[in-house]
């Protein structure tokens, strides 16, 4: 644990504007050089419902929004109903009290009751309340008001100076009433030290896409992988990208693979739903081998199922996705920087194979709003096309698009160069793009072709990092996990770590091909195994036996739709090794 | 992308794919490989200007039997894979060739849309009214009373109007072709290709294995070109009147065309100059990446 570790709620409902105060915090600080984590319970609704956001700051990075709240702003009755009773000695509870009762506190909660009204003065703005709110959190963390007016200034000023000068007005009177009333926070804020700066998972996803220079993206919004379009439609102009939102999410696909055969670098991505409908255009370019990346943001399934809701319930459907027995590049990065590294390896390798690369995320990733030290973020990554024909050479007249290769991979050349004309199909083909699948269909031949575009599969492994124990190698425990678990699993280590329970991490990022042997190896030096997943069924654990044989020791499950704490893995660690069963559910105490 | 060979002029013959169609004796398509290898002739252009872009069934074959570059992709989805593949390069000649099935059926959505879009791309319909590669059975263009393997008490529902559901859509070229009547039709595609925008191009091209209704004998004493009448081809309304006339008389010709609006293409900046996007320079220059970073702090 830093020595400053602190988590703000704020609980309202939609369209009373959570987000700006979350964005304002968010600023504040990032701009103090204070790490930030942010997590965003909500539904699918415009206004009205429970949505609560939970900002985690710290001096240290972090991955998850952590165990417990230490100050609630509730911007409705509705909030502070649901969670005065979570509160607990050394917390706060900021609340408007022209329209807020106060409910029955524990001992030692701060009731910070503020008369919006009378602060802000008669008439004023409702959104007011928020701007209130803020003030006192910042003075009970000892930031000082001049870094909270800078914020204000940067929300504000698109929208005129009377506002900004408001705001700072009402925000003054509300930090100088907190300074006379409340009890400071057990923990400040640390001193400023260098700036962070601030993204979503979504746009660590477009921006590294970006750097990767891709030229086509393409996307039928879908939550929660929306955030990937938003980004790009408002940098296209700028970047020289095009940018489509089309009909439907087979039409996205269609036109990626369109855009790529044609030589853009083209990306699309969706949720399971969207991804539903792409999966025979993902056969569609492993057949062709037309180089595409597809990012599948898993939300909580199946079918609509809860739309604003995290799981890992996709990894099957990503899996089979299409008809047949073909090569692809499926992987789940475990947070937005490994997102941000990744992807332009995922584009070279996607180019250099000259197939489909899928990109497993979920909504506690793509959504998730988090600080990011600048210095890590590099925008030049290498760009590798592979063995791309981009103009006439020695080969026109005699070019045959799919030729038989040691490495299986074929020389590719992009439409509109003289002398290489050829027809690529999803039917099944002989070296020179001509069919095989109707008049001269021939088992040597298909099978040739098989073998062809298989054996891309043994280059493609060779080039992934294989999955390493992070941690203790003498450990009581291996903690197993894939994706967005990660950042909680690691967190939950350090806390069973605190109580005496060495453990360490076996986290898997490549998924297909899969390193099967190293994968065996690995688990099998392993003392004890606990495999954590957001899924009902296992579908990693299933996976991992299917490739491996290997069965683990334990589980971890939660499918309720909230991502896992990092008390929920440590309790149930220590359940299973003091005898318990041998899968937990972890209980999801915040009801939203 | 290189072309500085000289360009020499070349005949329809030259247009020959590398294999001969597996289409049945005597079956319509012919007549649209002919007139597409006579209009692309006529009009001077190299198989590397070209991308034939198809679906699946019998007509969607048409790639390997063209030289040009081509992409023989999904049933019902050919116009999202020429969309992508347009706009990624806008230099080349987008020509997508399918059939009813495949475009009015599964794919109709994307027609719908690629109509409205309006990118530069000319849609040629092989359209039988019939599912041939499947061995019969109704297709989205089959007549009420058709009976077939899947309709054996004959088919109740309407059949969809193409031209009039291109023209309502925002297709900004709609026209019908006959492969009875090769000149007129190798004239369309030659008008179909020149024209900027999004340009459908249904052709009666009959079946003769499967539609035993509408044959040669049936198109023959009804077909009338519109140019031996008086229609005014800038007049939507007249358009679609024409293209719901289905008895003694069926028109062929140009029903609707407007030249007023822009393609896609042309309405969007980040094609305005730098040649096709999928021949561009990659990567961001270090002022794109500051900007970035800095509304990020």
């Amino acid at each position: 644990m830093g020595s400053f570790d602190y988590v703000i709620s704020i609980g309202g409902a939609a369209g009373q504007g959570i987000a700006t105060p979350g964005n304002i915090l968010a600023r504040l600080f990032a701009r103090r050089g204070i790490h930030m984590y942010a997590y965003n319970a909500y539904q699918s609704i415009i206004r009205g419902g429970h949505s609560f956001l939970t900002v985690r700051c710290s001096d240290r990075e972090i991955r998850t929004h952590g165990d417990v709240i230490d100050l609630i702003i509730c911007l409705n009755q509705d909030t502070m109903d649901r969670h005065l009773e979570h509160l607990g000695p050394g917390t706060s509870v900021i609340f408007n009290s022209d329209t807020i009762e106060p409910g029955e506190a524990a001992e030692g909660v701060q009731l910070c009751s503020m008369a919006v009204g009378e602060l802000a003065g008669k008439g004023s703005n409702k959104l007011m309340q928020n701007t209130v709110a803020i003030a006192v959190a910042c003075q009970l963390l000892g930031i000082e008001f001049s870094a909270l007016e800078d914020v204000l200034d940067f929300q504000f000023s698109a929208k005129g100076e009377e506002l900004v000068a408001e705001n700072v007005r009402v925000a003054k009177a509300a930090y100088e009433h907190s300074a006379a009333n409340f009890q400071p926070a057990a923990q400040q804020a640390p001193q400023p030290s260098a700036p962070l700066a601030v993204w979503a998972g979504n746009q660590a996803f477009a921006m590294a896409s970006a750097s990767a220079g891709v030229k086509f993206y393409c996307a039928y919004p879908m939550s929660p992988s929306t955030g990937i379009l938003h980004w790009m439609a408002a940098n296209a102009r700028e970047l020289g990208i095009m940018v489509r939102q089309v009909e439907d999410e087979i039409s996205v696909i269609c036109m990626t693979v369109g855009a790529a055969h044609a030589g853009c670098r083209s990306m699309c991505a969706t949720s399971g739903g969207g991804f539903a409908l792409m999966t025979e255009g993902v056969g569609a370019a492993a057949m062709m081998e037309v180089p595409i990346v597809v990012v599948n943001v898993q939300r909580a399934g199946p079918s609509t199922g809860v739309p604003t809701k995290t799981e890992q319930g996709d990894l099957w459907q990503v899996l089979g996705a299409s008809q047949g027995d073909f090569p692809k590049l499926i992987l789940a990065p475990s947070n937005p920087l490994d997102a941000f590294q990744t992807i332009p390896e995922v584009f070279n390798l996607a180019d250099k194979y000259q197939l489909p690369a899928i990109i497993v995320s979920d909504l506690l990733i793509s959504d998730e709003t988090s600080t990011i030290d600048p210095k890590l973020l590099d925008m030049h990554p290498v760009i590798d096309r592979g063995e791309l024909i981009t103009e006439a050479g020695e080969e026109a007249g005699n070019y045959e698009r799919y030729k038989f290769t040691d490495s299986g991979i074929s020389p590719r050349a992009l439409p509109g160069i003289p002398g290489y004309e050829h027809v690529v199909s999803t039917d099944e083909h002989m070296p020179d793009g001509v069919l095989i699948s109707d008049e001269f269909t021939h088992p040597h031949k298909r099978r040739a072709m098989m073998e062809k575009r298989q054996s891309k599969m043994d280059g493609l492994l060779a080039e992934l990092a294989p999955p390493a124990i992070v941690g203790p190698a003498d450990a009581e425990v291996t903690l197993v996990g894939w994706g967005s678990t990660a950042g909680v699993i690691q967190e939950a280590i350090g806390q069973l770590a605190a109580a005496g329970v060495v453990a360490n991490h076996l986290h898997f990022k490549w998924l297909v091909p899969f390193h099967v042997d190293e994968a065996d190896e690995l688990l099998s030096s392993c003392k004890r195994t606990i495999i954590v997943e957001n899924n009902y069924t296992g579908l990693f654990h299933r996976y991992l036996r299917s490739e491996t044989g290997f069965t683990v020791d334990g589980h971890i499950r939660k499918y309720d739709g909230e991502p896992f704490k990092p008390h929920h893995i440590t309790a149930a660690v220590q359940d299973q090794l003091a005898g318990g069963e041998a899968l937990s559910v972890p209980y999801e105490e915040i009801i939203v | 992308m290189s072309d500085t060979n000289v360009q020499i002029s070349l005949k329809p013959k030259d247009f020959k794919g590398k294999v001969d169609p597996d289409w049945c004796p005597g079956c319509g398509d012919f007549g649209v490989l002919s007139g597409l290898q006579r209009a692309v002739s006529e009009l001077g252009l190299q198989p590397h200007q070209i991308l034939t872009i198809s679906g699946i069934g019998c007509s969607s074959n048409f790639p390997g039997f063209f030289n040009s570059y081509g992409m023989h992709t999904l049933h019902g989805r050919s116009l999202p894979h020429a969309s992508g593949a347009k706009l990624a390069n806008h230099e080349m000649n987008v020509i997508v060739t399918g059939g009813d099935g495949d475009g009015y059926g599964i794919g109709g959505n994307h027609f719908t849309h690629t109509s409205r879009r309006n990118l530069d791309i000319l849609y040629i319909v092989m359209n039988n009214q019939i599912y041939g590669l499947t061995t019969g059975q109704i297709s989205p263009t089959s007549e009420v009373g058709m009976k077939t393997k899947s309709t054996p008490f004959g088919s109740v529902e309407l059949p969809i109007n193409p031209l009039a559901s291109a023209i309502t859509a925002g297709a900004t070229w709609v026209a019908r072709g006959y492969t009875g009547n090769i000149k007129q039709l190798t004239r369309l595609i030659v008008e179909g290709i020149q024209h900027k925008g999004f340009a459908l191009l249904d052709v009666f091209s009959p079946c003769v294995t499967f539609n035993k209704v509408n044959t040669y004998q049936f198109f023959r004493p009804r077909v009338q070109p519109l140019e031996d009448i008086e229609h005014d081809t800038s007049d939507w309304k007249a358009g679609i009147e024409k293209a719901m006339l289905w008895g003694d008389v069926i028109h062929t010709g140009v029903f609707f065309e407007t030249k007023t609006r822009l393609t896609l293409g042309e309405q969007e900046p980040v094609l305005d100059e730098g040649g096709p996007l999928a021949f561009r320079e990659l990567g961001l220059s270090s002022e794109e990446t500051e900007r970035i970073i800095s509304r990020m702090m």
